[in-house]
């Protein structure tokens, strides 16, 4: 069965580009780059290279730029570094839809370090509450960290515009741009970011490596300690392979760049509108121009998502749900319960997140596929009725 | 993904028994739309109390949809008091076993079928003592303390695993975190 891959926001395929370029570095290249020898020296100055791609994706410097295994490390590495870094503030900023990477990690501060949390809230269409951010800031505020694009709905925070603010006062700022690389232009001279994280997955390299970008001049103290790799700011042996393909990753998702604000957002619209149009009593979640251009979340009303999704990859077609039972856990989606999007969609929210693999051809697929699951599962649904919501 | 059986996914994608049952005279309803799962349970039931048709209405994931299927499947031809004694476990069984976080889905089946008898009865289930914390799965204060306290349970998780309170929308959970604290206080 053909499979059609739709959720390019959970990972990415491997571009083969990517794998052409790794391959020398899995076998015949297998030197530590940090060895005294010309055969390990290839392997150093191929990572330079690769360093100085991803800085090009971001316009950053390549000193600027520290690899990690993911993005949760570079989260992880940027929050204690800044709490670290004013031991005497007691006060950490964050929204309430970001990903467990910087939630779990807040939530832990709060409960065992004694921090003072805020949760700043969304409005309904996923959009951050600025005043509440603004307003909370205080003398005692150590960092505050934002996502740039949220994972599930795609709705993208104004990061330039809060980085400023945040900066006149003085205080740290981190973004998690793990879903915003390579989808958006992100321009870390121009946004003013102190911090940010991106991961290779989710741009067609492989899993196992990520990056924390730390602008110069900020104070940064290392989450793993060891060895003087990445100038000490991050010890442990370099995975050499993964990093030179982010780097080859890196430099094709800078060229995608116009392709993703074109064909793919173009896309993403004709799914969209075909599914609004095909199927009744459906919704899409989050705003609809201040968003990701492959990101869709759409909710059905009446119906669950796992019973959706697993229908779906019966057709091949690979997607994921903001729905409870497709977790390990039983809640709903943090995301879509913030932004207070009625039980009777959040429970069938599917989110459907393309690449610039994906073709006219699979979301004619998909659209063909959609509408008599959804059709069936509303037929044995105790809460629809006659065409509608009962 | 969920391991589920075969036979979970073939009375998942191959439900038997889906619809309204016309000339039910026992209905049983359980679960809501806020909890994400939800299940609506026809009988027809003859002079001698047995089960002579059962069908089914299920919002819910593909656990939900089985476990339903299955429970029509078990109880036809049962008579009511045979079908009293049913539990979750038969269900579960019934599908060569659930996910232990999918067990809930065989209990919202063996809840909607004692809803069902009462409803035939003409019983009106009796209100629980103690003040309803989980509403998704209807679960009451003293039911949460009672179960802490015999089992030591330490966690909202604890809790949820053992009573499923908690496990649907979560709003509860601030409240029996509190209830724990009381006990263990």
């Amino acid at each position: 069965m053909k499979i059609v891959y739709t959720d390019n926001n959970a990972t990415t395929k491997v571009a083969d580009e990517v794998i052409q370029e790794m391959l020398p570095y899995f076998g015949e290249f297998y030197g530590n780059p940090s060895s005294m020898h010309t055969f390990g020296d290839q392997t150093a100055k191929k990572i330079k290279e690769a360093r100085q791609r991803v800085a090009d994706l971001i316009h950053a410097d390549p000193e600027e730029i520290v690899f990690t295994s993911c993005g949760t490390e570079s989260d992880n590495s940027a929050v204690y570094s800044a709490i670290n870094a004013c031991p005497d503030k007691k006060h950490i900023i964050t929204s309430n839809v970001e990903h467990p990477a910087v939630n779990n990690l807040f939530k832990l501060l709060k409960r065992t370090k004694g921090y003072r949390v805020t949760f700043v809230p969304v409005d309904k269409k996923g959009l951050l509450n600025l005043d509440v951010l603004y307003k909370s800031l205080s003398d005692d505020t150590a960092l505050v960290s934002l996502m740039w694009a949220n994972n599930e709905t795609g709705v993208l925070f104004p990061i330039a515009e809060i980085a400023q603010k945040i900066r006149e006062k003085g205080i740290l700022f981190h973004t998690d741009a793990v879903q915003a690389a390579g989808k958006i232009p992100i321009d870390v001279r121009t946004s003013g970011v102190d911090m940010l994280s991106l991961s290779g997955h989710k741009i067609h390299a492989p899993k196992g490596v990520g990056v924390l970008y730390i602008r110069k001049g900020v104070k940064f103290s290392p989450f793993f300690i060891g060895g003087h790799q990445e100038k000490g700011r991050r010890g442990g042996t370099e995975n050499s392979v993964s990093i030179i393909g982010l780097g080859k990753a890196a430099e094709l998702a800078k060229a995608h760049l116009p392709v993703m604000d074109t064909e793919v957002r173009n896309l993403r619209d004709y799914l969209q509108n075909q599914l609004l149009e095909k199927i009744p009593s459906c919704s899409v979640n989050g705003d609809l121009e201040k968003r990701l251009p492959n990101t869709l979340s759409i909710g059905f009303d009446a119906v669950e998502g796992e019973s959706i999704l697993l229908m779906l990859d019966r057709e091949g077609i690979c997607a994921s749900s903001g729905s409870a039972c497709t977790s390990g856990s039983l809640d709903p989606s943090h995301v879509l319960m913030a932004m207070e999007v009625p039980f009777k969609s959040a429970h069938g929210s599917i989110r459907f997140s393309l690449s610039h693999y994906n073709t006219r051809e699979e979301m004619d697929h998909i659209i063909a596929a959609l509408v008599p699951v959804i059709e069936r599962l509303r037929a044995m649904s105790p809460f629809w009725k006659d065409g509608k919501v009962v | 993904m969920w391991d589920y059986t075969d036979k979970v996914k073939d009375h998942f994608l191959r439900p038997r028994n889906v619809g309204e049952l016309e000339g039910a005279n026992a209905i049983g309803e359980t679960g809501s739309l806020n909890c994400g799962d939800a299940l609506k349970l026809f009988l027809k039931v003859n002079e001698n109390e047995r089960i002579v048709d059962a069908t089914f209405m299920t919002f819910g994931c593909a656990s939900a949809v089985a476990s339903s299927s299955a429970l029509t499947e078990i109880i036809k031809g049962m008579t009511l008091t045979e079908a009293a004694k049913l539990t979750n476990e038969d269900i579960s069984d019934y599908l060569g076993g659930l996910p232990k976080e999918k067990m809930h889905c065989s209990v919202m089946g063996q809840a909607a079928l004692r809803k069902a008898i009462a409803n035939y009865r003409g019983i009106q289930i009796l209100e629980k003592p103690g003040q309803v914390v989980c509403e998704c799965f209807d679960v009451t204060d003293l039911e949460i303390t009672d179960a802490v306290k015999k089992n030591g349970l330490k966690t909202t998780e604890d809790v949820t695993n053992y009573l499923k309170a908690g496990g649907g929308c979560g709003k509860c959970l601030d409240r029996i975190e509190e209830l724990i604290e009381s006990v263990n206080a």
